[in-house]
């Protein structure tokens, strides 16, 4: 059933579009059933007999068979099930709370349709298993997320979304090129086949080139630090459901699952690649938190660090080993969760106060009390204070810098999370603590439904620690390590896993 | 192989366009010209020794074609080019609405 | 006073009478590519794009007005979408088969009209899709730059 994960968001897209502009509530509850029965659907995936194996699952997509592949293959492995848990739980939530947020919009309906186009343009990328067909799904996704970034169709949302779109563009040119060569080098589409082929071809000075492309276009995508620009403009210009979606999840997908699958699974890390990685993510996290503290606007603060905890999620994963793997992919599961609650209370807060500016806001814990306290919760979770689930993540990142002999790594990562608390103590400081400011008496509470999101998504903060508990790492994240780890195998796995 | 320099040297064009240009639209026909670039080398890539188009035909048999999986690879990547370069078009014209200029060193509200 | 005004929108005289002739043409041109997309070179995306252009051209000649009386927008918004959900809806009558996007009707012989399977189905839907779409996007542009002239 893997193209359910493509079929149920475009064709919701597509009726919402067709009947949207006459019945008013359609977009809220379709779009809401839809991601709940992906969540539904991607956790169903995850069961209990893949324990102990790499286990893969292929689909034929239109019964093309055939070796080499013909047609295009879906594959769903250890690591695809763990970003659509992510995606699709941050997704969930994210439209449970766009239905009081997205009120004060008009064309409310436009709102799910690009929404949902983007939700399976990111699911798309996450199960297939043909690289052509990643770059597809790769602009479904990329294309919605900019006109969504314009959606509030105000001046800086508008240079924000050129500005988002000229780099995205070039990003995907990039990477397209990247996949001609590919193709032209390995005549395949087939990630596998392209695996196989490049095993056996051994390594050549365009495979560097290659490699090269990939990382521009993917490290684009992923806002790693030299190509860090468009984020802070781009993520808090959007509405403050879609920056979470963004912050929280799209340049996850797109930019650092779609790095890993390439670079471990198809092209084949080697030891330049990984440094050059480990260098660029020690970069990310320690630029993107000295740019963030002396932000004044809530959003931009926020955008700032989602450069840094990626930089983290970047760190572990080249380390490539059993430990920093895991520290890495259980950062970017944690990252989605707080990153998007601390956007979802931003977000509260202007829905509330009308304004993001952290000094023009005092007090606010006296009128928005769920709000406070979540914001509270993902700020501690963000610095790294335990027991909350980002104490655990990088305490596993650190603890794999300092046993893959990478004591200087491990200690910018720590120092990465003193400055990130600094910051967090200064938007608490300013935004909930303190006396409150005449002008904001008449401030209340936001809507339920929203309060209620907030406090789902700090409950998992307080609990996401639990996942390292073996009987959960052994069905969440250990199949996911498995699949990186055995690197260039995966073109077995999957060919062996045609049925 | 000269042909494939041509391509480069295009895709370089295209590049210098989006990068010193600091009119929206010449940004737009830089980035049209980037992915114009790509599309071509991805048909080169197909190319074969006086290949034929890889259309069948009653009573004819190709012998010697060119790949057609490229073709359609283009077709697909000049679909997503229209895409993006209307997007872009569109935010272009209502920033020009918002900001009565197209100059990009002008539209700078977002700083820091 | 209304039809001086629709006399005067648009170009001159001798652009309206050929543009009366030919754009008919142009759309039955279209629409043949589509059917005949299985056969010969062409499809969905061609054809939608010739059937667009006919549209276009009728805008570009008569003024917005007439050619949006032919096809408003929220009609072309429909024919968008409803060329979308078939698509998909082909795609997924594939399971019957087995498999999401499976040719599961019968192909016929080569070089028939009526033959390989799901495709000419396939071509349709991506025509409506395309022409509907690529009518819009003109039509958006051209009410966005006549805003920003008010």
């Amino acid at each position: 059933m893997l193209p359910l994960f493509v079929i149920i968001p475009l064709s919701v897209a597509f009726i919402i579009s067709l009947i949207g502009r006459f019945y008013k509530r359609t977009g809220d509850i379709l779009a809401n059933l839809a991601s709940l029965s992906l969540l539904i659907l991607s956790i169903s995936s995850l069961s209990a007999h893949h324990i102990g194996s790499v286990s893969v699952s292929v689909y034929k997509v239109g019964g093309w068979g055939g070796f080499p592949p013909l047609g295009i293959y879906m594959v769903l492995d250890g690591l695809a099930r763990f970003m659509l848990i992510t995606l699709n739980l941050v997704s969930a939530l994210v439209a449970l709370y766009s239905i009081n947020y997205m009120e004060k919009y008009t064309s409310k309906y436009k709102f799910y349709i690009l929404f949902m186009l983007m939700l399976a343009g990111m699911n798309g990328v996450i199960i297939t298993g043909d690289m052509f067909n990643l770059f597809v799904f790769l602009e479904i996704a990329s294309i919605a997320s900019y006109a969504l970034v314009a959606f509030g169709t105000e001046s800086e949302e508008l240079e924000a979304s050129f500005k988002y779109a000229i780099m995205g563009s070039v990003s995907s040119s990039f990477i397209l090129l990247g996949i001609g060569l590919l193709y032209s080098y390995t005549s395949s589409l087939n990630m596998a086949d392209i695996s196989a082929v490049l095993a056996e071809k051994g390594y050549s000075n365009i495979v560097a080139f290659i490699s090269v492309l990939f990382l521009m276009g993917f490290g684009l995508k992923a806002a790693l630090v030299p190509f860090h620009a468009w984020l802070p403009d781009a993520h808090p210009s959007a509405p403050a459901p879609i920056s979470a979606m963004l912050s929280g999840v799209l340049i996850k997908v797109l930019g650092i699952y779609a790095l890993t699958r390439i670079f471990f699974s198809v092209i084949g890390v080697g030891h330049i690649v990984l440094s050059l990685l480990m260098f660029l993510g020690a970069l990310s996290m320690i630029v993107g938190v000295f740019l963030a503290i002396g932000q004044w606007d809530f959003k931009r603060l926020l955008a700032y660090h989602s450069i840094s905890q990626i930089g983290y999620v970047i760190l572990g994963l080249s380390l490539a080993t059993p430990l920093g793997i895991l520290g890495g992919l259980f950062h970017l599961f944690n990252h989605s969760v707080f990153k998007s609650l601390l956007f979802l209370n931003s977000g509260a807060v202007v829905y509330s106060t009308g304004t993001r500016d952290l000094q023009k806001m005092s007090g606010l814990k006296e009128k928005m009390p769920v709000t406070a306290n979540t914001s509270l919760i993902a700020s501690m979770s963000i610095a790294g204070i335990p027991p909350f689930n980002g104490f655990w993540s990088k305490l596993i990142i650190i603890m794999a810098c300092i046993q893959a002999n990478r004591l200087g790594y491990a200690f910018w990562a720590v120092l990465g999370s003193i400055l990130t608390l600094a910051s967090f103590m200064k938007v608490q400081r300013y935004a909930f603590f303190g006396k409150i400011k005449a002008g904001l008496k008449e401030v209340k509470e936001v809507p339920a439904m929203m309060r209620l999101v907030m406090v789902i998504l700090s409950i998992i903060c307080l609990v996401g620690g639990v996942v390292i508990i073996p009987q959960f790492n052994q069905v969440f994240l250990k199949p996911a390590v498995d699949i990186l780890l055995i690197g260039k195998q995966y073109a077995n796995a999957v060919l062996g896993a045609i049925p | 192989m000269s042909t494939y320099f041509l391509c480069l040297i295009l895709f370089c064009v295209g590049l210098y366009c989006l990068l010193r240009k600091r009119n929206l639209i010449k940004i737009i026909i830089g980035i049209a010209i980037v992915e114009y670039a790509v599309n071509l080398f991805f048909i080169l890539v197909g190319y074969r020794m006086h290949g034929r188009a890889p259309i069948l035909h009653r009573e004819q048999e190709v012998l010697n074609m060119v790949d057609p999986l490229v073709q359609a690879l283009v077709l697909t990547a000049i679909v997503i080019g229209l895409a993006t370069t209307a997007l872009l078009i569109a935010i272009a014209i209502r920033i020009y609405d918002k900001y009565g200029t197209f100059d990009i060193t002008k539209i700078n509200k977002l700083k820091g | 006073m209304s039809k001086m005004k629709q006399d005067q929108a648009g170009m001159t005289l001798i652009v309206k009478t050929i543009t009366r002739l030919t754009v008919g043409l142009i759309l039955l041109y279209g629409i043949y590519i589509v059917l005949h997309g299985h056969l010969t070179p062409g499809g969905g995306f061609p054809g939608g794009v010739i059937i667009a252009l006919s549209f276009i051209h009728l805008m570009l000649a008569f003024g917005k007005e007439t050619a949006l009386k032919k096809l408003d927008q929220i009609r072309a918004s429909l024919f968008e979408s409803a060329g979308a959900i078939m698509f998909l809806s082909i795609a997924s009558l594939g399971f019957v088969g087995g498999y999401f996007f499976l040719n599961f009707i019968g192909k016929g012989r080569p070089f028939n009209l009526f033959s390989a399977g799901t495709i000419p189905l396939c071509n349709i839907a991506i025509c409506l899709k395309v022409g509907a779409g690529l009518f819009l996007i003109f039509v958006t542009l051209v009410v966005l730059s006549k805003m920003e002239e008010r």
